[in-house]
């Protein structure tokens, strides 16, 4: 079958196999490696991308159910205002905090912590491990990911940006 | 883990729904797709054909009927857990959404599906029957309609007939002067499917006296049941003192029940746990209602 | 503590790597795309032990998209079998199952098609004949004559059995004046990284050239797959630079690889297999040791801890793979961090009709410690002595070191006393007894855990030739090259994968350290296996130690070279000038900058002292501190280098629902000099969830049909964030004197000792009730109905 999906903004048509999920669509098919597949059936969370504005598992949406819907991926994080090579603010605290190790699960860390940080500016550690818990991580103990999380939020909240700069 | 070939549509009413799987016995349904996806990667499930119908109009609405909300099959759990009319009407379902998935996973999860999908441990179907709700579904011959006390006979085995999609799940609206509720639920992680789970609505009328007490139990056998227990009085005052003779009560009615054993528990932890679930579930559905009646 | 102050080394420094990865630009196997690509899958067989009797591949061969299929004697007639570590040469190992399934999930065929899809599609038409075999699946039962042989060929069961004896074991015995015996089981677990093993073989029949990117941990990766398939060494190109999606011991790929290598070479396609999360669990390089314990210890009343004998029993799976090797590094730290006198321990490692073991974090360090600490905290018990107390009673003290211990290693420097000293006052030790004082009050269960571990870092592969004596490699090297370019930047090479370790950050910082220049501008470069020179990839806890060590010393001899030209040109004695920040000060004041030096050695040869040769390059291979000898009598020195940890925490359950939660954690760490103190606290934090899902809720479960029951996610439940605790860290450093700047390995750090603390605080929160948990993980359905019969037997 023939769809089209808009990912990023871009809108991307091919003919695929209906059994094609939305994170082989992505990976494959527009060729956005940024999100990643850790065990296709839903319960890692490296596949996590946006769907309309909500964070989702990719692997566990067909390419085909998602047309019609926005889906935004690790690799339009940096934001269209933003110039290459600039982090966002998220992305600078797990830097900042080495909140990441392998990387394998980070880019879902990054859209789970931006869809927390859209709702919640002041989010205790409480909070931020209830967001992040549907990601597992098996190099860092989510110490390090809590403290960048935290400090993206500091800093969003000091700039007085809205989350969407995230 | 790619699913085995299957062909995709996306129906735009229920009766065209229901036309596609009338005409293809090996389809399936698909709603939010967080249960029925990973069976197909793993190739439990091998439908040829995989009916979308969540671009149908009106089955992601929440409306109150007067005696009873009804719920849409494809509202998602995520709008399901913020959603005010629910809040207010069904307390139970509100609390138990919390324990459901993950974020993201309620996102896209939706009510019916849960429903539909009938996992043992999951806390929809739990408050479902709790609150004897009634599941509509319609196929090309009509309207069929089940309690959900009846409906699930299984591990993932419901009544469902093969042909049929579920369309809404109508709620009973509280009608004493005040209710009172309490879910807990067990798992190795939290979020994970239950071991062990209980909920409990209980109604009293504005003298305190219990009109309508609603326990049912999930995770701990092959699907979630009602677990009628005898009260040793029904004045709610009385009751939430009385925790020994209502764990007596709850102890006599598990009596009846068929505990599963697996590696992640044996029979005698989901029964012993279950029963300090229960215990902790009507304690918080009495002290809700004592506190109203203060 | 060391007072030197450096100016990168130890300081908060961002990791390199880190930016490619938040952006999503990690390069990751399963990235890596190539036109005309050919995608395989496997076909499992699910019993545990059968004989294939006849493959039909023809209705698979006959779909459209499907280019090959292959089975096991198809491989077995082209290739070698795998490399075997012991001398058990009847227990062969092919990528494929060969004649015979061995264990439930077992690979027997290989699809290769268009696409992964139709790859699978493929498979489900494959037709297996096969007629079931008895099987084994308890390792004791093994051990038993009469038990079926997974490898007929080598007539039993037992890969091996060897009894070391280090002092005077049976003496000590006798003069003691008590004694006590027990068993604890290490379920079988390991670290599962999210991302699977995935390998890409493309063959160049042009250049003869393997080209091989692999997600992978390994040493001498290049060498087994070119001497599996019957290659030249200079045939095989590893590439370094695809990243790791976490492995910690795991990903050794070697069937996968030689399987790939063996197709691209026969279909001239490059060969892409990128195992599911299904193939991973069951068959691929998935599984972690499976250890029983007898111990029994020999104690004064004094509580000193004279002599221990150790039977530990090891189910190895299917085939050797690494697991009777775990059973030999520990030697290395045999007795812990205590000073007991003798030790007899007796290795066992027998195959069984489950999945192949392979290495793990730790490479079997954390069992061993876990049956330490138990016993320690069993003696304590026994005397009714604090535990704290009975530990500082028998731990080196820091005057003591260096320390031999009987089995032959001796442990370079330490402070253990000072390190559990500085725990307890960063935990508020006796506000922590009140708060579990406080919390048994209101009807809990809670207990406080104690675990003092050892981290042996710097990994050779000493038990080698200690367990079995026609391997005679005592050589585990590493090496750096480093080159000033004519621009005059720095370009490092490094000769290994990583997973996460930052190690382009490790290097860059050490040479940075040494040359005086700013870390950030040195670019560390991973070139491919034909253009390096010998390394041993991060397994041990060695690169910082090995990896640190050598491009140390690379940069050191830059550094002579840099000031040896300016000495020429300065026309001063060497000896005479500083080196501060690239540049060379003479003592009257004038000096030569870097850009002078590299001016020189690149265009101006008529400049540089006669005899030198032009450029500013240099290499480094380093041996491993002190290693290099040979076993003698069944001693040797293991690894270099020891790093302690001491972990204290507070768990609390509720006695019927039996869930462990975690209140408090504090960890006590000393891994010499720290390099990046972010990159050693993140392993920390990371080490101790590995250990919280070994203690508390993972295992690779069989049932007794001989399936695997917990062959995805849904089943083999790892921490997640509700799962792991803030932990307070609290550092020390006792610098190693092996090292060029005192550092330690911290790769496998808090892994080695939480499951230890974990479950030292679940006994100790029911060492009312006379119930002992023996056996990891402690599920919480075990403890309530611990708990509920304990309870129940006493009324």
């Amino acid at each position: 079958m023939n769809i089209t999906l808009d990912i990023n903004g871009k809108a991307t048509t091919a003919s695929i196999e209906p059994r094609l999920t939305l994170l082989d669509f992505l990976r494959d098919v527009a060729g956005l490696k940024g999100t990643h597949a850790g065990c296709e059936h839903g319960v890692c969370g490296a596949c996590t991308v946006l769907l309309d504005g909500d964070a989702v598992r990719s692997c566990l949406v067909l390419a085909a159910q998602a047309e019609g819907s926005q889906i935004t991926t690790i690799e339009a994080v940096d934001g269209a205002d933003r110039q290459p090579g600039e982090l966002s603010i998220i992305q600078d605290a797990f830097c900042e905090a080495h909140g990441l190790q392998c990387g394998y699960c980070t880019p879902g860390m990054v859209l789970a912590a931006k869809t927390l940080l859209q709702h919640t500016a002041a989010p205790s550690r409480e909070d931020v491990r209830e967001a992040i818990s549907g990601n597992i991580c098996r190099c860092t103990g989510y110490v390090q990911i809590v403290d960048a999380i935290m400090l993206a939020a500091e800093r969003l909240q000091g700039r007085n940006q809205p989350a969407d700069g995230a | 883990m790619k699913a085995a070939p299957f062909d995709y549509i996306r129906p735009d009413t229920l009766d065209d729904a229901c036309a596609c799987l009338a005409s293809h016995p090996e389809a399936r349904i698909i709603a939010g797709g967080q249960s029925l996806v990973p069976m197909l990667a793993m190739r439990l499930a091998r439908p040829s054909l995989v009916i979308d119908i969540a671009h149908i109009d009106g089955l992601s609405a929440i409306r109150d009927d007067g005696d009873a909300l009804v719920i849409g099959t494809m509202v998602r759990q995520a709008a399901a857990l913020s959603d005010p009319l629910i809040a207010t009407h069904l307390p139970l379902l509100a609390k138990a959404l919390t324990h459901v998935g993950h974020p993201p996973t309620r996102s896209r999860g939706t009510v019916g599906g849960s429903l539909v999908h009938a996992d043992p441990s999951a806390e929809i179907p739990l408050v479902a029957v709790a609150l004897g709700a009634s599941l509509r579904m319609r196929d090309s011959d009509g309207d069929i309609d089940f309690d959900a006390a009846d409906f699930f006979i299984g591990p993932m085995l419901t009544l469902i007939p093969p042909t049929a999609c579920l369309y809404e799940i109508s709620f009973p609206k509280p009608k004493a002067a005040y209710v009172g509720t309490g879910f807990h639920e067990i798992a190795a992680r939290r979020s994970d499917y239950a071991l062990a789970a209980a909920g409990a609505h209980i109604e009293a009328d504005a003298h305190g006296r219990v009109q309508d007490i609603r326990l049912a139990i999930g995770g701990v056998s092959d699907f979630p049941q009602r677990l009628p227990i005898d009260l040793p009085t029904d004045l709610v005052t009385d009751l939430a003192t009385s925790k020994t003779s209502l764990a007596a009560a709850i102890d006599t009615a598990l009596d009846t029940v068929d505990f599963v054993e697996d590696m992640h528990a044996s029979a005698s932890y989901r029964r012993r746990v279950v029963a300090e679930l229960a215990g902790r579930a009507i304690g918080d559905a009495l002290n809700e209602i004592t506190a109203d009646l203060a | 503590m060391s007072d030197k102050k450096y100016k990168f080394l130890s300081q908060p420094r961002r990791v390199v790597e880190d930016r490619r990865f938040v952006v999503g630009k990690g390069r990751y196997i399963a990235d890596y795309d190539h036109a005309d690509m050919a995608h395989v899958a496997l076909l499992a067989c699910h019993l545990p032990a059968a004989t294939i009797d006849d493959i039909d591949t023809s209705a698979a061969l006959a779909m459209p998209g499907v280019i090959d299929v292959v089975t096991g004697a198809e491989l077995a007639a082209a290739i070698g079998p795998l490399m075997n570590g012991l001398d058990t040469p009847n227990v062969r190992r092919y990528p494929l199952a060969v004649g015979q399934v061995r264990y439930a999930g077992e690979w027997v065929c290989a699809v290769i098609a268009e696409s992964r899809a139709v790859a699978e599609d493929a498979a489900e038409k494959i037709r297996l004949q096969t007629t079931a075999l008895p099987f084994v699946l308890d390792s004791e039962q093994a051990l038993q004559e009469d038990s079926p042989p997974v490898h007929p060929d080598h007539q039993s069961n037992v890969l091996l059995d060897k009894q070391f004896v280090w002092g005077p074991v049976d003496d000590d015995f006798a003069k003691a004046d008590h004694q006590l015996s027990f068993s604890v089981i290490w379920g079988r677990n390991s670290t599962v990284p999210i991302e699977t093993f995935g390998v890409v073989a493309e063959w160049n029949v042009w250049e003869q050239i393997l080209d091989i990117r692999a997600s992978v941990q390994m040493p001498k990766y290049a060498d087994q797959i070119a001497r599996a398939l019957g290659l030249a060494g200079n045939q095989v190109r590893v590439h370094y630079d695809i990243d790791v999606g976490g492995s910690y011991g795991v990903k050794r790929g070697i069937k996968h690889a030689v399987l790939t290598g063996y197709l691209a070479r026969k279909l001239h396609r490059p060969v892409r297999l990128i195992e599911d999360r299904l193939e991973n669990m069951r068959a691929g390089d998935a599984h972690g040791p499976e250890r029983k314990f007898d111990i029994s210890v020999a104690f004064d009343q004094d509580g000193t801890v004279r002599s221990m004998k150790m039977r530990a029993l090891d189910n190895a799976g299917a085939y050797a793979g690494r697991a009777p090797f775990q059973l030999g590094k520990p030697i290395g730290a045999i007795v812990g961090p205590y000073r007991i006198g003798s030790v007899a321990y007796q290795a066992i490692s027998v195959t069984t009709n489950k999945a192949v073991q392979e290495a793990v974090r730790g490479f079997g360090q954390a069992p061993t410690n876990y049956a330490i600490e138990t016993a320690i905290d069993r003696v304590a018990a026994y005397l009714q002595m604090d535990r704290l107390a009975l530990r500082q009673h028998n731990l080196i003290r820091a005057d003591e070191f260096p320390y031999l211990i009987p089995s032959g290693s001796t442990y370079d420097s330490g402070d253990y006393h000072q390190v559990i000293d500085k725990v307890l006052a960063a935990a508020e030790y006796p506000k922590l007894v009140a708060r579990c004082a406080e919390l048994r009050n209101s009807g809990m269960m809670a207990g406080i855990g104690i675990a003092a571990c050892l981290e042996p870092s710097g990994g050779n592969s000493s038990f080698e030739p200690l367990l079995n004596e026609n391997n005679q490699t005592t050589t585990w090297m590493e090496s750096c090259q480093i080159n000033i370019d004519a621009l005059g930047t720095v370009i490092a090479r490094i000769h290994t994968t990583s997973s996460g370790q930052g190690h382009e950050t490790l290097v860059s910082t050490v040479i940075g350290e040494v040359l005086e220049i700013e870390p950030d501008s040195i670019r560390v470069t991973r070139p491919n296996s034909l253009e390096s020179l010998p390394g041993n990839s991060p397994v041990g806890s060695r690169m910082a130690i090995m990896l640190g060590g050598a491009a140390a010393r690379a940069a050191e001899k830059l550094k002579h070279k840099i000031i040896t030209i300016a000495a020429h040109h300065l026309q001063c004695d060497a000896a005479t000038l500083r080196y501060q920040g690239g540049t060379t000060y003479a003592a009257d004041g004038r000096s030569f900058s870097w850009d002078d030096v590299v001016e020189l050695a690149h265009r101006q040869i008529h400049g540089l002292p006669d005899g030198m040769d032009p450029g500013l390059a240099s290499f480094d291979i380093m041996q491993v501190p002190t290693g290099g000898a040979l076993p003698k009598d069944d001693k040797v020195q293991m690894y270099p280098c020891y790093s302690f940890e001491f972990h204290l925490v507070l768990v609390a359950f509720d006695p019927v629902i039996g869930k462990p939660e975690i209140h408090a954690y504090t960890i006590g760490h000393d891994c010499g000099t720290v390099i990046n103190p972010a990159i050693v606290s993140g392993m920390t934090y990371g080490g101790i969830a590995h250990g919280i899902g070994a203690a508390l809720l993972e295992e690779f479960a069989y049932d007794e049909s001989g399936q695997l029951m917990t062959q995805s996610f849904l089943d083999y439940l790892m921490p997640s964030s509700h799962e792991v605790p803030d932990i307070q860290l609290v550092k020390h450093c006792t610098p190693s004197p092996h090292t060029v700047f005192g550092q330690k390995g911290s790769g496998e750090s808090g892994y080695l000792g939480a499951p230890a603390a974990i479950s030292s605080a679940i006994n100790h929160a029911v060492s009312g009730m006379d119930i002992h948990f023996t056996s990891l993980p402690i599920r919480m359905s075990v403890i309530s109905d611990a708990i509920a019969n304990a309870n129940r037997s006493d009324k």
